[in-house]
């Protein structure tokens, strides 16, 4: 019992990883596990919204259809926003990396489900997607011409090559501040809710003094509750915009 | 701490190995699975987007939006043949005032030059039959003193007849007295 009270308050549990069936190839572990299952939770939630909301294709759209189109063009003013009219070729990568990221943070937010994106593998895993289609298509498309991306226009000759270093720190680091951004958004305000929450129940543990001074940490988890589903939010679209001006440096690379 | 671990696996059936209360997003041995099932996953979501979801939003925000331009076309369409109509019937009705106005001129100028003809035909008229009369009156008048002299004779030769009685002067004698005293 002393055992699952400390349970209940470990912060660190909600991000651990159980298997659900085990699968192993070549002696590595593919299992099927919790945060497998949220995957495939936030896919299907995500997928039958949007197919079954935009069933009908109203002309004049019921209030799910316009939660679609609303997403829809969030999205796509983003993109056209920072990458022109060109980006619009990314737009479904675009548009999937923000819905999968947002509904996986707001799934989340529901008391006992598993955070997907609070686990570095998979935010890091979107940041190399979002990089990696960057530097294809970047080389693909201006072959050497990309390069331009790291010496930019005006920059004195004598300085050129401390710029350019600079320049190529930054575009390595942007996978890891991308995909760390995100996870530790993620991992800091579950820890933060479920610490706080702990502490209610830690001192209503404590008689009728512990219950009276419960108040104060459970306004607190209310109002940090409050606060993570805006980051929910907010660090889906954070790291949609952030796609977004990385993509543009792929189509436009002199800047 | 591993008494906290061993109820994590409550959970799954199998149970995991613990990695020593290593923190969970750090556990490399979860990587493989994870990147597998995010593959699989995220790979299936953007091909149902793709393939399904965005062509269908975007398909009804483009049929939305040329069902706004046409009926707008439409709209102004009927809106410039409805200014047409509107100009066309101002320029016929400018048209039929004009006309209304010649009209009303032409008639009133004709009713008075037919008026001025009839008057001055009636003056006319009237001053020759006016001349006429004062030829008449003058006639008349003529005629009448002509016949004074004589009427006085006549008078006077009563008069003298029944003054002194019995007989008449000679007509004569008579009319060169009332000739001497008219004069």
């Amino acid at each position: 019992m002393a055992g699952n009270s400390g349970n209940a308050i470990d912060p660190i549990h909600q991000f651990h990883i159980s298997k659900i069936f085990p699968v192993e190839i070549g002696g590595v572990d593919f299992s099927f596990t919790n945060a497998s299952l949220f995957m495939v939770v936030t896919v299907a939630v995500a997928t039958l919204f949007l197919v079954l909301s935009t069933n009908r294709r109203g002309l004049v759209p019921s209030r799910a259809q316009l939660m679609a189109e609303m997403s829809y063009e969030f999205v796509a003013a983003t993109l056209r926003g920072s990458a022109g009219n060109d980006g619009m070729r990314f737009f479904p990568l675009v548009f999937s990396l923000f819905m999968f990221v947002f509904v996986a943070n707001m799934l989340g937010m529901f008391p006992y489900f598993f955070t997907v994106t609070s686990q570095i593998i998979v935010t890091f895993a979107l940041a190399i997607l979002v990089i990696g289609t960057v530097t294809i298509y970047g080389f693909f498309k201006h072959g050497a011409g990309f390069l331009k991306l790291f010496v930019p226009s005006g920059v004195p000759a004598g300085v050129i090559p401390l710029v350019s270093a600079i320049e190529v720190i930054s575009f390595l680091s942007r996978p890891v501040s991308l995909s760390v951004r995100l996870f530790a958004n993620m991992l800091a305000g579950h820890i933060t809710l479920k610490v706080f929450a702990g502490f209610v129940v830690m001192l209503t543990g404590f008689g009728a003094v512990g219950i009276a001074s419960a108040i104060l940490p459970l306004i607190l988890t209310v109002a940090i509750t409050a606060l993570e589903f805006l980051v929910a939010f907010l660090q889906a679209y954070v790291f949609t915009v952030l796609t977004c001006m990385y993509l543009a440096d792929a189509l436009h690379p002199s800047h | 701490m591993s008494n906290t671990q061993g109820n994590l696996n409550t959970t799954a059936e199998v149970g995991i190995v613990e990695e020593g209360g290593s923190f969970p997003p750090f556990d490399s041995t979860t990587y493989p699975s994870q990147l597998l099932w995010l593959v699989l996953s995220f790979g299936v979501f953007y091909w149902v987007m793709s393939k399904v979801v965005l062509p269908r939003i975007g398909g009804i925000l483009e049929d939305r939006r040329d069902r706004i331009a046409g009926d707008m076309a439409e709209a102004s369409r009927l809106k410039q043949e409805t200014d047409e109509a509107i100009a066309s019937y101002e320029s016929a009705l400018a048209e039929a005032r004009k006309k209304a106005t010649t009209m009303a001129h032409d008639a009133r100028s004709k009713v008075k030059a037919e008026t001025e003809s009839a008057r001055a035909a009636a003056e006319e008229q009237l001053a020759a039959k006016l001349s006429e009369s004062e030829q008449s009156i003058s006639k008349i008048t003529a005629e009448s003193l002509s016949h004074v002299g004589e009427i006085a004779a006549e008078t006077t030769g009563e008069l003298v007849k029944a003054l002194i009685g019995g007989r008449a002067p000679a007509k004569a004698e008579v009319a060169k007295a009332v000739d001497a005293a008219l004069k």
